[in-house]
């Protein structure tokens, strides 16, 4: 029991820090909220998902920023389809960086999108680490027999 | 040609806003990193460059066009120089040859009649000598002796002379043969003398000595005219020829004055005309001879005429042309003056003479055609500069006026980039602001001590006064950049106005002011507008009001314009208070609500109870009947601080305060204002306002809305599956009786209204003491011992404003009303009090009255006190039902068969969770194409969700081609029973999910046959609506 209550603890001051941070905003919280005994898993599902189609499309983007010319086109298309999962995870600052993105390409600036590649990938991969973290934390306490306490 | 450029540049202009909000970010970004170019004009040039491409080609035509028209302005002008200078040139040359023309023509005439007449007076002279020939022929030779002497041809000479003007005098000769002579020297007594010398005269073969003479010629008796050698040849000439002979000019003796000779011969005898020289010769007999002194005589002749000092006259003998011989004038050549010369006829036919003739002076300078020329010259100059002038000036104002059309277009771009900005800022902004607000609430959940709980508390409201903001913001961005939508959907004015009052009545209470409504009878129960945005506006004002009212009360007032228009001219108050017996003036000084003075008097007691009349007594007219619109006028009236005049006209500027004070001591940002009227001016309605510093503001704004009936609103609420926004008000007081006490007319109505909505009858004891009212309730009720009357008076209940003559005297006339009625309570009216807030002390003296309503007025809270003090039960349960609909989304979706179309995994995971969540059961799919495979009529589901951006087949496309799809399966179906309302039977709803949802407007959805749109993540509210809409058939 009294591990459970640390790692419920670690949980929730890691959720917190990662909203703190702008790592997440509410649209997490929405949903956490669907996650219920019917669809327990449903958050782990989501994220991972969004993991697995975001490297792949971080890979595209990767490849088709090396060719020349750059086919800005398809790389806002990319850009667009990774906004919109990141923004239903409530990745938002990997959202924003893909806005930023969006202008870039919008410019046509090799270079800018160069950066705001760099900038999706670092954001990426820093809400992947820590939700993943957040993720292991929650199967511990599933594990161990806790309950995933609910947002509200 | 400026048109067309403008046209081309609005177009670009357009293109410039069509860029969506999504896109608004980065135009503005890279406005932004543009600006930093250079400072000054270059952002302008370059916006030019690159936004307005299509309209440089026709600007720079433009441009040349008006080089080309430059061009030709500057040859026009110089043409109209050249062909000024021109004319007047010809003109001076004109002008001046016609003087030079007159001149000589005066010239000509002059010496015309100058010639003429010196032709005459000689040929006269020389006639009259030749008469003297014939005096010598007849009474000399003819007579023996001779009947001439000397004395008596001299006399005869000297009386004739004034015959011949020109003449200076005659003599007669003698034809001598040297033979002869020394006879003729002894008859005569004196020998013949020569010329000149006056010596005697050597032997010759004959002489002509001078035998008669004038007295003026005296000095020639004696002399041999022979010896002169002019005189010689000349008497030989005449006495051949038989005519006068003249002699050139030559100095003649004594005088010395220049002079010609003229000779005449004297015959012996009549010859024929045709006789011979030799016969001539042979018969002369003497010379009759006469000399012209033309110096003199032609001078005194031609000083005789006029302007003889003007001209110069020479006469010359030309008989010798190349060498002509001055007869009379100055010796002066006359080549370079203007001359002119005329032939003299002097009668002998060897000589020739003529006259010449020139002006004295220099032709003067032709003063009247230099001025002309020049004056023409002048003007021509002179308008070529008006013109050049004009032209320039066309030119610049022309110049300006593009430059101005440019900075316009900058201007409005650069404005509606600013709309652009602050939406998508504000949109940007709320979204953080959520989390922070989500997070607030989160935190105040948590345990936390007081302090904590106040903070958290004051950064939660900072938060929402903070989102309100933004949400104001938006709502102005929104209006300036033209995308505010108004809705049109029936709605019920007057709850409206009841909910709105609920909104206010805990601030209210607090200031201790009064607050109420009033909607005339004579507006229609449902409107259709835009109810959202009307109880923006009265939000809007209503709070206005509160934040700057202390005392007093805010009072908002619906009536017709019809019925305002006609009592706009505010009748006289005595006729008033005749007219209303129980107010007797003394005390009613203003008779608005709570008794204080309103800046609009409209709402005073004097208008309102006109107002009344109107709608009560006249029969909706007809044309209110008819049309489908009424003109409502909304007043919001205080009795706050009122505004400042001199601050007055900002009222409406957003961001504007009265004055920087009152933003610190009220608070506010000032845009709600701004907002209101142009959510006013947008319904096509007009807001004004009336405000006395010290005393209150009142505005007030007309609108037209239409009218509507309850089935609308049924029809709306089911269409679009909404609660009735509240339960309906209750029926059961229907048919009762109330009696309404008050000192204020104003406020009796107020509580009439809202009594009359819940289908009471009501009267109004208005008197303005508590003594009297109790009396003339007690009148009413049939006798002061009512006990069994007063139910058979049919009123069931009294209501009693707390404040009706000052302070607490409702609970004085309640009191004594009760004291005297005493203790039979049996079917006593309910006397129910009507109070803003209540003291614990005032609450315990309960007994003397049956229920307090508290204020704001409003017919549900008044029904539900009513209930109360009626004993009716309260159908909680009911109620319950009726706030939370049979509609949740659980509700609406559980059980329902869902497409979920999205290319994007995540998204697609999200949404089918989230609908699985309201038990749904889900199928998803990930693209158009599949979508259309999936969506085969007939359906097997009830709805689906669809992406609106993914590739190769994006969300419309697939849906207009399902529809399509659907339409062919319909029409293979046999016509039956299946085709209903006019459409086909296979229709599954699509709704549109977006992520931008200001550019995913509605109409473009339903073109292209989806049936609404939801926001990309859910949001609860919103899917409600929007599955309610869907699934409002199933219910």
């Amino acid at each position: 029991m009294d591990v459970i209550g640390r790692l419920q603890r670690q949980r929730t001051e890691l959720t917190q820090a990662l909203f703190k941070e702008g790592l997440l905003d509410e649209q997490f919280t929405q949903l956490q909220l669907l996650q219920d005994p019917n669809n327990p898993d449903f958050v782990a599902e989501v994220v991972s998902l969004f993991f697995e189609d975001s490297e792949k499309l971080l890979d595209e983007l990767t490849r088709s920023l090396e060719q020349d010319p750059v086919d800005y086109k398809k790389v806002d298309a990319y850009v667009h389809q990774f906004k919109g999962s990141s923004s239903s995870i409530g990745a938002q600052r990997v959202k924003n960086a893909c806005v930023i993105f969006r202008t870039c390409c919008e410019e046509r600036s090799q270079e800018g999108c160069r950066q705001a590649l760099q900038q999706v990938k670092h954001e990426f991969f820093l809400i992947k680490s820590r939700l993943e973290a957040l993720l292991q934390l929650e199967q511990q306490i599933l594990a161990a027999g806790g309950t995933i306490p609910f947002m509200e | 040609m400026c048109q067309v450029s403008t046209k081309k540049t609005m177009k670009c202009h357009a293109d410039a806003t069509a860029v969506g909000p999504g896109k608004g970010f980065q135009a503005s970004t890279a406005a932004r990193s543009n600006h930093q170019v250079g400072p000054g004009r270059l952002p302008a040039k370059w916006w030019v460059q690159a936004s307005a491409a299509p309209a440089i080609r026709p600007s720079a035509v433009k441009v040349q066009n008006q080089r080309i028209a430059k061009r030709w302005h500057v040859r026009l002008l110089v043409l109209w120089v050249l062909a000024g200078i021109s004319v007047s040139i010809w003109v001076f040359y004109s002008m001046n040859a016609d003087i030079i023309k007159r001149r000589q023509e005066m010239l000509s005439n002059m010496c015309e009649e100058r010639a003429w007449m010196l032709q005459d007076q000689f040929v006269s002279s020389l006639n009259h000598v030749r008469a003297l020939t014939a005096l010598v022929t007849t009474f000399h030779l003819g007579k023996r002796p001779s009947a001439l002497d000397q004395d008596t041809f001299a006399a005869y000479a000297a009386r004739t002379s004034f015959e011949r003007p020109l003449m200076a005098g005659v003599a007669y000769a003698i034809r001598v043969l040297h033979a002869q002579r020394e006879q003729f020297e002894r008859e005569q007594g004196w020998v013949i003398k020569k010329m000149h010398s006056n010596e005697l005269q050597p032997a010759q073969a004959e002489y002509a000595p001078t035998v008669l003479t004038q007295d003026t010629l005296s000095h020639l008796a004696s002399l041999d005219l022979m010896s002169g050698e002019e005189d010689r040849e000349n008497i030989l000439r005449a006495r051949a020829s038989g005519k006068g002979a003249l002699t050139s000019p030559f100095r003649l003796l004594e005088s010395n004055h220049l002079g010609v000779v003229l000779t005449f011969t004297v015959y012996t005898t009549d010859l024929p005309p045709d006789a011979s020289a030799e016969e001539r010769i042979e018969r002369t007999a003497g010379y009759m001879g006469g000399a012209f002194d033309f110096e003199s005589l032609v001078e005194n002749l031609l000083r005789q005429l006029a302007e003889s000092q003007a001209i110069i006259v020479n006469v010359y003998d030309i008989t010798n042309k190349s060498n002509p011989l001055v007869m009379y004038g100055p010796n002066i050549s006359i080549e370079t003056a203007v001359s002119h010369t005329s032939k003299l006829e002097f009668g002998d036919p060897l000589r020739k003479h003529e006259m010449r003739c020139r002006f004295y002076k220099q032709p003067p300078i032709p003063w009247s055609a230099i001025t002309t020329s020049i004056g023409i010259l002048v003007i021509v100059l002179l308008i070529g500069h008006i013109l050049y002038a004009a032209v320039n000036r066309i030119e610049k104002v022309e110049e300006d006026y593009r430059k101005m059309e440019a900075l316009k277009l900058l201007a409005e771009s650069a404005d509606v980039a600013k709309s652009q900005f602050l939406a998508t800022v504000s949109h940007e902004i709320r979204t953080p602001m959520n989390g922070v607000l989500g997070m607030l609430q989160m935190l105040m959940d948590t345990e936390l001590d007081a302090t904590q709980c106040d903070f958290a508390c004051t950064a939660h409201e900072s938060g929402k006064q903070l989102i309100k903001l933004i949400n104001e913001v938006l709502d102005q961005a929104k209006i300036e950049s033209g995308r505010m939508e108004l809705e049109n959907v029936p709605f019920e004015l007057r709850i409206i106005l009841d909910d709105i009052l609920s909104l206010f009545s805990a601030e209210i209470k607090d200031k201790g002011i009064e607050l109420a409504v009033f909607v005339s009878e004579r507006v229609p129960a449902v409107l259709v507008g835009d109810p959202a945005r009307l109880r923006q506006i009265i939000t809007n004002l209503v709070g206005n009001s509160v934040k700057f009212t202390d005392r007093g009360h805010i009072f908002v007032c619906v009536h017709l314009v019809d019925d305002e228009n006609r009592v706009d001219v505010p009748p006289e108050r005595s006729v008033e208070s005749v007219d209303d017996e129980e107010l007797d003036g003394s005390q009613n000084s203003c008779t608005t609500l709570s008794g204080l003075e309103a800046a609009d008097e409209k709402n005073s007691w004097a208008t309102f109870k006109l107002l009344l009349m109107h709608g009560s007594s006249e029969p909706i007219s007809t044309s209110l009947e008819t049309s489908s619109t009424v003109n409502l006028v909304f007043s919001v009236e205080d009795t706050g601080v009122g505004i400042p005049y001199q601050a007055q006209e900002r009222v409406f500027m957003p961001f504007m305060q009265a004055d920087s004070s009152t933003s610190r001591n009220y608070g506010g940002t000032g845009i709600g204002l701004s907002i209101s009227r142009c959510l006013v001016e947008l319904m096509k309605g007009e807001m004004t306002f009336v405000s006395k510093p010290g005393v209150g503001t009142t505005f007030r704004f007309g609108l037209p809305l239409k009218k509507g009936d309850s089935s609308m609103l049924k029809k709306h609420a089911e269409a679009n599956w909404r609660h009735p926004q509240n339960a309906p008000l209750p029926t059961k007081f229907k048919g009762k009786r109330a009696l309404v006490v008050d000192g204020r007319p104003v406020r009796s109505q107020v509580t009439k209204y809202h009594l009359q909505r819940l289908g009471i009858f009501v009267e109004i004891i208005v008197s303005n003491k508590c003594s009297s009212a109790v009396s003339r309730v007690m009148m009413r009720c049939g006798t002061t011992n009512y006990s069994s009357n007063c139910t058979s008076g049919n009123i069931d209940m009294i209501l009693i404003d707390k404040d009706a003559w000052g302070p607490d005297t409702g609970v004085e006339f309640s009191d004594s009303l009760k004291k005297q009625t005493d203790a039979r309570l049996n079917g006593l009216p309910k006397l129910i009090l009507l109070a803003m807030s209540l003291t614990n002390e005032e609450a315990s003296k309960e007994e003397f009255r049956d229920k307090t309503v508290m204020k704001p007025l409003r017919a549900c809270n008044i029904a539900l006190y009513l209930q109360g003090a009626f004993g009716f039960r309260n159908h909680r349960s009911q109620a319950r039902v009726l706030i939370e609909g049979p509609g949740s989304l659980h509700n609406l979706l559980s059980g329902r068969h869902i497409l979920v179309v999205d290319d994007n995994k995540v998204n697609r995971l999200v949404a089918a969770g989230a609908l699985v969540k309201f038990g749904a059961q889900v199928e998803c799919a990930e693209s158009g194409k599949e979508a259309i495979l999936k969506l085969q009529p007939p359906h097997k589901f009830d709805a689906c969700f669809m992406d609106v951006q993914m590739p190769e087949l994006d969300g419309f496309e697939a849906t207009r081609r399902i529809r399509k799809a659907e339409i062919a399966a319909s029409e293979r179906l046999p016509r039956n029973g299946d085709v209903k309302n006019g459409k086909h039977t296979y229709r599954v709803p699509i709704l549109a999910m977006t992520a931008d949802v200001i550019q995913a407007t509605r109409e473009e959805c339903t073109r292209c046959g989806m049936d609404g749109y939801v926001s990309k993540p859910f949001e609860e509210e919103q899917l409600y609506n929007a599955v309610a809409v869907l699934f409002d058939s199933a219910h």
